[in-house]
């Protein structure tokens, strides 16, 4: 039982990170009806950057704050540069825009910083929380922060202006127009967002799995399944779906005997599929239809 | 009185099909103007080409001031709301959200706060469903929530377009009883496109009749109602 609740609780905490990349994810297809391959490279490069601020002796949350708000405007900038001006372009265009993006990020990260394995601080310990060996300080921080961060973006989308312009402008943008909202401003608001989630999300992440510039492939693609899972039209389904493949991919590896910890990512996909073929819009997802 | 909008020589486009062939009217202030013309005449296309949403060339002045070449959402800032075709509700947002966004551009928290509730008044039922999901709403009540929507801007100028597609006819008169009374007592000038002209014209005080891309005949709405070869030729009934 003990072994249980432990993976449980540890299929929360790496949940609490998919959930992240599952809503940063979401929030970009909401925005522009493309999913972002490169989602996990940015929020690689974040973390890269926060790493390198606490090399200059910057303390951990302040570099938190600061890799944020750059986050927040190299996301504004990606979207204003590379992704505005395909906004008529075909599906094929996008793709190709954003695995341009993976692997300038990608080589890019490497060649600053190379591709050697580096430690990467957590502020919240690894002791055993609250004295229990079922979960460490560091996990128990994840969950937290994730948490508070889901609380605000309730906040924010539910009851501000700007929030509620945004749900607009992505959920029919011909009226949101016609209200007044510059739409294409709230697009590029959701890309700085979006990055500076992702942001958080590698931060986090980091010190489990260690900063490298592949270090997101394989959280990426757990974020994918979890917001396939969910329902990419849904937020909220998004977090869900990032909290349950946590917990679905824990248990897998503990209690389905060969699976272990090297046919984890698999599980994920095979999660993947067969949400698409049983479920298409997801668990919290809407069917798009339309009267014709 | 004042003209409010003037509208010259407009051309629109569609890729390479032309919708309009050089249309000019003008619109007084405090008046309820109707474009009447048949199914695929430019009724529809004027209208977005006011806002541009359209491709188009000539000159479209409101109070003075040029419009052309100016982006949709900046076009709303100058008073106009535009109730498109099919009403363009927030399906997924409630009733209320529905009307927070028509204000999105104002400032006056308190001044939006006793519009909303000054729409409950105009428009008790959507009182009743102000939590609900705007998409849950039938066509009239969705109608009602697109003019109560375009209301919250304070406008100057209303554009509809098509209020009485898909509605029940008695659903219609009360619409219409609506905008007649927002017109009088709210001093916000309408401009109404229709199919339905016979009620059109009862409603309106000016009408201008669009055939192909083209103002073919203008006027005083009771003139028109009571001509009968305009009425056989162009309206249709």
């Amino acid at each position: 039982m003990e072994l249980f609740t432990n993976q449980v609780l540890a299929g929360i905490a790496t949940g609490a990170i998919y959930a992240c990349m599952a809503l940063a994810v979401v929030m970009i297809y909401q925005a522009i009806d493309h999913l972002n391959f490169a989602q996990g490279e940015m929020a690689m490069f974040s973390t890269f950057i926060s790493w390198q601020l606490m090399q200059w002796g910057v303390s951990y949350w302040l570099a938190f704050l600061i890799t944020l708000a750059f986050s927040f405007v190299a996301g504004i900038a990606i979207e204003r540069i590379l992704f505005k001006p395909l906004a008529k372009a075909p599906v094929l265009t996008n793709v190709a825009g954003f695995i341009a993006l993976f692997a300038i990020i990608n080589s890019s990260a490497g060649l600053i910083w190379d591709f050697t394995i580096k430690q990467y601080p957590t502020p919240f310990g690894s002791a055993p929380f609250l004295g229990s060996q079922l979960i460490s300080t560091h996990q128990a921080g994840m969950i937290g922060v994730t948490v508070l961060l889901l609380l605000g973006l309730y906040f924010f989308f539910q009851y501000t202006r700007i929030g509620l312009a945004m749900r607009a402008a992505a959920s029919v943008p011909e009226s949101a127009r016609l209200v007044g909202i510059n739409t294409s401003w709230m697009i590029a608001l959701g890309w700085g967002m979006a990055t500076a989630i992702g942001a958080i999300a590698g931060m986090l992440i980091a010190p489990v799995v260690f900063l490298e510039p592949n270090m997101m492939g394989g959280v990426l693609i757990y974020g994918f399944a979890a917001a396939v899972l969910g329902g990419l039209t849904s937020p909220f389904g998004a977090v869900v779906g990032g909290f349950l493949v946590g917990i679905f991919e824990n248990l897998a590896g503990t209690y389905i005997p060969g699976v272990g910890n090297e046919l984890k990512l698999p599980i994920a996909l095979a999660l993947i599929i067969s949400v698409l073929v049983v479920k298409p819009a997801g668990l919290f997802g809407r069917h798009i239809v339309k009267r014709v | 009185m004042t003209t409010l909008l003037n509208v010259k020589d407009l051309r629109a486009y569609y890729g390479q099909v032309q919708a309009l062939h050089g249309l000019s009217f003008s619109l007084n202030e405090g008046s309820l103007t109707t474009l009447l013309g048949a199914n695929g005449a430019g009724k529809t296309t004027t209208l977005r080409a006011i806002c541009n949403m359209v491709r188009s060339t000539g000159a479209i002045e409101f109070e003075g001031k040029p419009l052309s070449n100016r982006s949709t959402e900046s076009i709303v800032r100058f008073g106009i709301a535009h109730v498109p075709q099919g009403r363009g509700t927030f399906t997924t947002m409630t009733v209320e959200e529905n009307l927070q966004l028509g204000a999105i551009t104002r400032k006056d928290s308190a001044g939006i706060v006793s519009d909303v509730e000054r729409m409950y008044a105009h428009f008790p039922v959507l009182k009743q469903r102000h939590t609900q999901q705007a998409g849950t709403l039938s066509g009239g009540e969705q109608q009602m929530l697109a003019v109560a929507r375009a209301l919250m801007l304070r406008p100057r100028l209303m554009l509809l377009d098509e209020p009485s597609f898909g509605l029940a006819p008695l659903v219609v008169r009360d619409l219409f009883g609506i905008l007649g009374k927002i017109n009088r007592e709210d001093k916000v000038s309408i401009l109404v496109v229709e199919q339905n002209a016979q009620l059109a014209l009862e409603l309106a005080d000016q009408a201008y009749v669009i055939e192909t891309g083209r103002i073919v005949m203008s006027g005083n709405a009771k003139d028109i109602a009571n001509n009968e070869e305009i009425r056989k030729s162009y309206l249709g009934y």
